[in-house]
């Protein structure tokens, strides 16, 4: 159900795009214009919101999870990334999960014959969140060619070795194609596989429509109905110049594409999404384990209750006790 | 109450990990026998103050829940969102990717979706997003989000006791996300409207006013090393003479109460009372700080605080000038990644140096509490001990490292060079299974209770299954470890799976090789079982 309903939900919002970028230019201009200034705005005032919210939240403890050797003695070698005691080893630690996802590289496959447990490689998930997450970053680069005049050298650069295979005209870039296979991977998981469909949500699937919707949009644009990509750029720089013009003659797939985006941006701080801002955060993996070497301060430990068994309640209960066992007091 | 009857392992091997048709938000829990602890008894909590104490059983319908008691769980929830970025992370992030689904070791050993650590983590969060999100107050069940209501509460009793805070799954995530901090967040929540467990309340209450877990008062500890004394004389010929509660020695040692009460936890315990004989160091127990590890940490931070407050102001009383910790594993979570936060710094110590190699434990400098595994290690690879590894020939070892030091710490090689230089028949469990991915005893945090014995051994079988797969390739017959729980856990895991593995602790294979200063020929091990080889050879000296 929650499959079909988030299909919809998306299918929905295309047809909204759709029929409103028909209606003309006023719509155009709605569709166009509008809707992208307030989901952007969302994006960044509730993005920034949610970041500060967790960033005043303390960290009380420091709690990483250690997956290396520690730092003890001078002769046993230690684990600086895996298991980093200094800033510069969580700096490499973080870099790792966040660029190649080190974390999930190390996934594995538990399976059970015969009463045996057996550990395969998986790395099919990592395969696909790495290509799905790379691919989507290039092409958000590649699109920076709408918003600056003159294109800068690296966005041509970055365009032309996404298109080095040269396949038809205009070029196909591959990034495109890996997003949307990626996507379509990542979506067979929660759909195909029981387990993972069992505990995906609506949350899930929407998303990977959304941005499959997104992609297959622009593709559609770039290949087969061919937008007038000098008069959207018009329209990308009145966006940038608050000059709001919307050409005419942009064709209606472009109003499509910029309203599944703009439905991204205005959901994505108030989704799983934000795990872009979160890994960052993430006290098990940002934080030292040195808590042995340097004190870590937790800045609500006053408001701990603060009753404990001292000593002398100790001895008091227990004095005669240890007199008869030979056990030094304090009190005689 | 009776205990109810574990199947038997051919039956229990026999896992389903089909997944039912319907949202696991549709499915009610279900108690299964064999899967939960009795509740806590009043007097417990009372004795450490703990709210809303009363008589209740978790099978009966009505649990007595005090009447305020959702605005007390959703207080409680919104403060450790302003108290814990953690967990305020936590429940925000999660993509429910999955990798963490086949990661945990409950999930493996029972097929319950719900033990899978991301649905662990949603029984939680859904509640969050009702209560504390805007797409889950508009969406509902849309938004993955549910209503709070009594079964809820008891199915968050059920599963956050069917988890042993071991954070495998969280070395996996992409996020890091860590199912020990959400249940440990979970369980302070159940813990503010009284549903505790007995297993876990009992040594709470015990260690606040007696000092120890098991309870054992301070004439009981003192007799009861008499009789570890004693067995050392007859091992050895030597009477090694420990103190307690002495003002003035040069440091204080720390070990799990369990270490001086049952098998095999009491020849780990010899082997430290022989060790620092032979060493000739300076140490005082106390009767006080009797106990390393922190049953309060299963309950609130507040308690773990509370009971773990002993260690230095035992330290600060006696004058000692450093720490040094025993073998366990919880309690060195507690102790590298707590202590120093709540109760110190101890600045009344000083920066912990071996007396007998000199090196200065930098690792430490600021707790000045320092694991007996970095201590020994140290010692021999300083060439201070004589060892005979051939006292341990008959066994054939493997290592089990404990969650908490494993993942919590990342202590892998101190053990393993002790274990090294003590034995010469070592194998190593895969690499799959071990170091940071090493799987839970299936008892930890406070589940290793005779009533739950079921889903111990379900939640206990992947390390069983790895010790097997060691045992028939290599012939090992003993499964040593740093943990006074799995001293006592591993040893029921492996009666119920393979009954031909051993248990101990690393500090007694090493007072088994110790070669000590003035000792007899040794023909028994620390367990006074004839040492093979050696017993003959004995016979023939007698018979001269």
């Amino acid at each position: 159900m929650g499959i079909l309903f988030s299909l919809l939900i998306v299918v929905g919002l295309a047809v909204v795009a759709l029929v409103g970028a028909s209606m003309g230019h006023g719509m155009q201009m709605f569709f166009g214009v509008i809707v992208p200034y307030v989901s952007l705005a969302i994006f960044i005032v509730a993005g920034i919101n949610k970041v500060v919210k967790w960033g005043r939240t303390p960290v009380p403890f420091q709690i990483p999870t250690t997956c290396g050797q520690q730092k003890s003695l001078p002769w046993i070698k230690h684990s600086p990334i895996e298991n980093p005691n200094d800033t510069w080893g969580v700096v490499r630690r973080m870099a790792l999960e966040v660029l190649l996802f080190r974390s999930l590289f190390r996934n594995l496959k538990t399976e059970i014959n015969d009463g045996k447990l057996s550990y395969g490689s998986e790395k099919l998930l990592w395969l696909a969140g790495l290509a799905f997450h790379v691919s989507f970053f290039t092409v958000v680069l590649r699109h920076l060619r709408f918003f600056i005049t003159p294109v800068p050298a690296f966005i041509n650069i970055t365009d032309s070795l996404d298109g080095f295979m040269q396949v038809g005209a205009p070029h196909l870039l591959l990034t495109g194609v890996i997003l949307v296979a990626a996507t379509a991977f990542l979506l067979y998981r929660r759909i195909g596989m029981a387990q993972i469909k069992h505990i995906s949500l609506p949350a899930d699937y929407f998303p990977l429509f959304l941005i499959i919707g997104i992609a297959l949009s622009g593709i559609v644009m770039r290949y087969v109905t061919k937008v007038d990509i000098v008069k959207v750029k018009e329209l990308t720089m009145g966006l940038l110049s608050f000059s709001f013009t919307v050409p005419s003659g942009i064709g209606v797939v472009f109003f499509i594409h910029v309203f599944l985006i703009s439905t991204l941006l205005a959901y994505f701080p108030f989704s799983k999404l934000m795990h872009l801002g979160g890994v960052f955060l993430s006290p098990t993996r940002n934080m030292p384990n040195n808590s042995r070497e340097k004190r870590h301060i937790n800045p609500w430990n006053d408001t701990f209750g603060t009753e404990v068994h001292t000593y002398a309640h100790y001895e008091d209960a227990f004095r005669e006790k240890m007199k008869d066992a030979g056990l030094p007091v304090e009190k005689e | 109450m009776a205990k109810p009857q574990t199947p038997k392992p051919e039956e229990l091997v026999k896992v389903d990990y089909g997944t039912p048709g319907k949202s696991w938000i549709d499915i009610p829990v279900e108690f299964k026998d064999g899967h939960w602890c009795f509740g806590s008894r009043p007097e417990f909590l009372e004795a450490v103050g703990m709210p809303n104490a009363r008589d209740w059983k978790p099978d009966e319908a009505d649990w007595k829940l005090p009447d305020d008691w959702k605005d007390t769980i959703l207080q409680g929830i919104k403060e450790r969102l302003e108290k814990y970025r953690s967990f305020h992370i936590f429940m925000d992030i999660c993509v429910r990717c999955g990798a963490c689904a086949d990661k945990c070791h409950f999930y493996i050993g029972s097929g319950d979706p719900k033990n899978m650590p991301v649905l662990r983590a949603e029984l939680i969060r859904s509640i969050y997003r009702k209560y504390f999100t805007p797409g889950g107050k508009v969406f509902g069940k849309f938004a993955g989000a549910r209503e709070l209501t009594e079964e809820v509460i008891k199915e968050w009793w059920y599963y956050f006791y069917q988890c042993t805070e071991c954070r495998r799954c969280s070395v996996f995530c992409p996020y890091g996300i860590d199912q020990a901090e959400i249940t440990m967040i979970g369980r302070e929540l159940l813990n503010l409207i009284g549903t505790q467990t007995g297993w876990i309340a009992g040594p709470v209450a015990n260690c606040y006013n007696k000092g120890n877990h098991l309870g054992l008062e301070p004439h009981t500890l003192s007799s009861n090393m008499e009789y570890l004394v004693d067995d050392i004389e007859e091992i050895t010929g030597i009477r090694v003479e420990p103190s307690w509660n002495r003002k003035g020695a040069e440091i204080l040692f720390v070990t799990p109460s369990g270490d001086l009460f049952g098998d095999p936890g009491t020849y780990t315990a010899m082997g430290y009372l022989m060790l620092f004989h032979e060493l000739g160091l300076d140490y005082t127990w106390s009767t006080y700080a009797s106990e390393g590890g922190n049953f309060g940490f299963f309950t609130s931070m507040d308690m773990a605080k509370r009971l773990n407050y002993k260690i230095y102001a035992e330290a600060k009383r006696l004058g000692v000038k450093w720490i040094i910790g025993g073998e366990c594993g919880h309690m060195w979570r507690v102790l590298h990644q707590y202590m120093d936060t709540w109760n110190g710094p101890a600045d009344f110590l000083e920066e912990p140096v071996s007396p007998i190699t000199g090196t200065k434990f930098e690792n430490a400098k600021s707790t000045k509490m320092v694991h007996i595994a970095e201590f020994t290690a140290d010692l021999i690879k300083h060439g201070k001990i004589k060892l005979d590894p051939s006292r341990n020939d008959h066994l054939n070892v493997t290592f089990h490292d404990s969650c908490n030091t494993a993942r919590g710490m990342g202590m892998f090689e101190e053990p393993r060079y002790i274990i090294n230089n003590v034995v010469n028949n070592f194998h190593e469990m895969s690499e799959e299974e071990s170091r940071e991915k090493t799987f839970c005893c299936g008892s930890g945090s406070g589940l290793n209770a005779g009533e739950n014995m079921e889903i111990r051994m379900r939640g206990g079988m992947p390390r069983a299954n790895a010790v097997k797969k060691v045992r028939d390739k290599h012939g090992v017959n003993m499964l040593a470890n740093i943990c006074a729980i799995d001293r006592a856990t591993l040893s029921a895991l492996m009666d119920y799976w393979t009954p031909d593995v051993g248990v101990c602790g690393a500090h007694e294979l090493l007072a088994n090789a110790l070669v000590m200063t003035g000792e007899k020929k040794r023909t028994q091990d620390l367990r006074l079982e004839d040492l093979p080889g050696m017993e003959e050879e004995a016979n023939e000296e007698g018979d001269e």
